[in-house]
């Protein structure tokens, strides 16, 4: 049965972030030949609609307003649900962004609707349109349905392929007012401290720092690889608690979930809290001075060694690698 | 003040997963608060301390769940409730507790509700604002410093790392991430006193709901685990060579690079 599916495009600095491209493949499937239905809020972010149709929207509503610039809960769900208003979709598939994580409960439970948060998976199976999200830290998974209201997931960063883009693909942008109304909480300032570089969450590549990178120092080398491979660094709580770098940079339990192609663990002994973090990662490369670290255990390739020597000669082996192909 | 906290009782972090018969097997596991809820717990205490107030600690559970709520009592909160929903709720899910918690909240004049961002379990994260919206307050996911004046709200809100300082007002739900505080452990004159702090346990029906009205609405219908990974391959020789090898490996037989 099709059925139209609404996505929301969630910008960061100017432009679309990957786990948008991701949901609208989700919403693809969810869709079964039904229209899938780009959405943007902002406060200028209608040029923006045009990528969302390369990547397999077939339209894009728009809703723009000065008191949209930054996002707030209060301000994102009156022009989303608007939209919906507007659309009366089947389905609606948001990011597990920051944003998608704060927003999302708020839509369903204003429309009373199921709502399957940070799915790595989506299928149609039986009849259903079935997801999969890792529960216990990604030592379980579990398969859900929604029963009731939308078809509405939040689907995690870095697991379901994006479709490919295809720039000739053309598809209305219309935009929709909405009177936004009073915000019950504003933000007054923004401090900036995790997002030189590459995006954490959405990376392909991560370069994660331990207690054995000793130092703020000591997360130079890491940072060199990142660079090479265009990855982003992480860490451990160990590393942070030492107050090596920010927690922003932090990989566990408590801090971010990351399941980027490649992970590299420097000096990280691999408590299980980091692993709750990093294990569903596709390949886990550990580099550790001490041949029992527990993170030899979940990784595909080890190198028992000091990072200090093995990271160098890491980034010079990628580089020549780089230069060949 | 009038502060109440959600909280949660979870598996401890470190219990292994083991499924029987489909489902995740409870036997014998360790059971504890909810980590994120316990800087929850302490945030109101020290939002208490400073303002006056009261701060009760409601969970959503069975008869086990007492533990954890006495746990919290003797951390410092003031009282416990426990919605037991044993024997009228098979298979919840969030929708379910959250229209449980509004339903107990929404005559209580609640000035500052919190409660962990996330649950190590389930770890949607939703109960929390589809609380504030079915209470129609305002919330702040992912705190990680709340500073109140009169009833004018400054958060400190973690967003993938960036911090956002946001203006707000009472009532307020907030969820709390790492960082917020260092919760406090339960003292041994605390566990004394807890243990006659009132705990009040309500049923469904003491809320005048139906088991229709909290009816979940996901299905799961299936619980696995992971494929066991292979152990993975510890590469040996000389340093330089093993380098190189990884690199190659990586190339052509994982495909990363």
């Amino acid at each position: 049965m099709s059925r139209k599916v609404l996505v929301l495009g969630e910008a960061r600095d100017g432009s679309l972030r990957n786990v948008s491209f991701e949901a609208i493949a989700a919403a693809k499937t969810i869709a079964e030949g039904g229209e899938v239905v780009g959405v943007l809020v902002g406060k200028a972010v209608s040029a923006l609609g045009a990528e969302l149709v390369h990547y397999g929207a077939d339209r894009v509503v728009v809703v723009e307003d000065e008191k949209l610039t930054q996002y707030t809960s209060d301000g994102f769900a009156q022009a989303l649900l608007a939209v919906i208003d507007q659309e009366k979709p089947a389905g609606l598939v948001l990011g597990h962004t920051s944003l998608g994580k704060d927003l999302s409960p708020r839509i369903a439970g204003r429309l009373s609707s199921g709502l399957i948060s940070d799915a790595t998976a989506v299928e149609v199976a039986g009849g259903n349109i079935v997801f999969t999200r890792p529960i216990y830290s990604g030592k379980a998974f579990e398969k859900k349905i929604v029963t009731d209201g939308l078809i509405f997931a939040t689907v995690r960063p870095n697991n379901i392929t994006p479709l490919a883009k295809e720039e000739s693909k053309t598809g209305e942008v219309s935009s929709l007012s909405v009177e936004i109304k009073d915000l019950r909480a504003v933000i007054k300032e923004v401090v900036r401290k995790a997002t030189e570089g590459v995006d954490l969450s959405e990376a392909k590549v991560v370069i994660s720092g331990g207690r054995g990178v000793k130092s703020e120092e000591g997360f130079a080398p890491l940072k060199e690889l990142a660079q090479v491979l265009g990855g982003a660094v992480g860490a451990s709580r160990g590393a942070c608690d030492a107050d090596y770098c920010d927690y922003s940079l932090q990989i566990g339990q408590t801090g971010k979930v990351v399941t980027p192609d490649l992970y590299i663990a420097c000096g990280i002994s691999g408590a299980i809290q980091h692993l709750a973090g990093m294990s569903n990662s596709k390949v886990i490369v550990a580099i550790n001075k001490d041949p029992e670290a527990n993170i030899f255990k979940v990784a595909d390739y080890g190198i028992v060694g000091d990072l200090f020597e093995v990271v160098p000669l890491l980034t010079e082996e990628f580089k020549k690698l780089k230069v060949h192909s | 003040m009038n502060i109440y906290v959600l909280m949660k009782r979870t598996f401890d972090t470190e219990e292994k997963i083991v499924l029987n018969g489909g489902k995740i097997n409870e036997d014998g596991a360790e059971f504890i608060i909810n980590p994120y809820d316990e800087y929850a717990i302490e945030e109101a205490l020290q939002v208490r301390d400073a303002n006056g107030g009261e701060v009760t600690v409601i969970s959503v559970g069975n008869e086990e769940t007492e533990k954890q709520l006495r746990t919290a009592l003797a951390m410092g909160a003031d009282k416990a409730v426990l919605i037991n929903t044993e024997d009228d709720v098979e298979n919840g899910d969030q929708f379910t507790t959250a229209k449980i918690l509004a339903e107990y909240l929404k005559n209580k004049e609640a000035d500052l509700i919190l409660g962990g961002n996330v649950a190590i379990d389930g770890a949607t994260g939703q109960v929390g604002p589809r609380v504030a919206e079915l209470l129609n307050i305002p919330y702040v996911t992912t705190i990680t410093k709340l500073e109140i004046d009169g009833t004018n709200v400054t958060v400190t809100r973690d967003v993938e790392g960036d911090s956002e300082v946001i203006a707000t007002s009472l009532p307020l739900l907030v969820t709390a991430q790492q960082g917020l505080n260092e919760p406090r452990y339960p003292s041994l004159p605390g566990i004394m006193k807890a243990k006659k702090k009132p705990l009040d346990e309500l049923e469904l029906d003491d809320l005048d709901l139906e088991e229709d009205d909290v009816e979940a609405k996901t299905k799961t219908i299936e619980i696995y685990l992971p494929p066991k990974k292979e152990a993975g391959r510890v590469l040996t020789g000389d340093l330089n060579d093993q380098v190189k090898e990884l690199v190659h490996l990586l190339h052509t037989e994982a495909k990363v690079i």
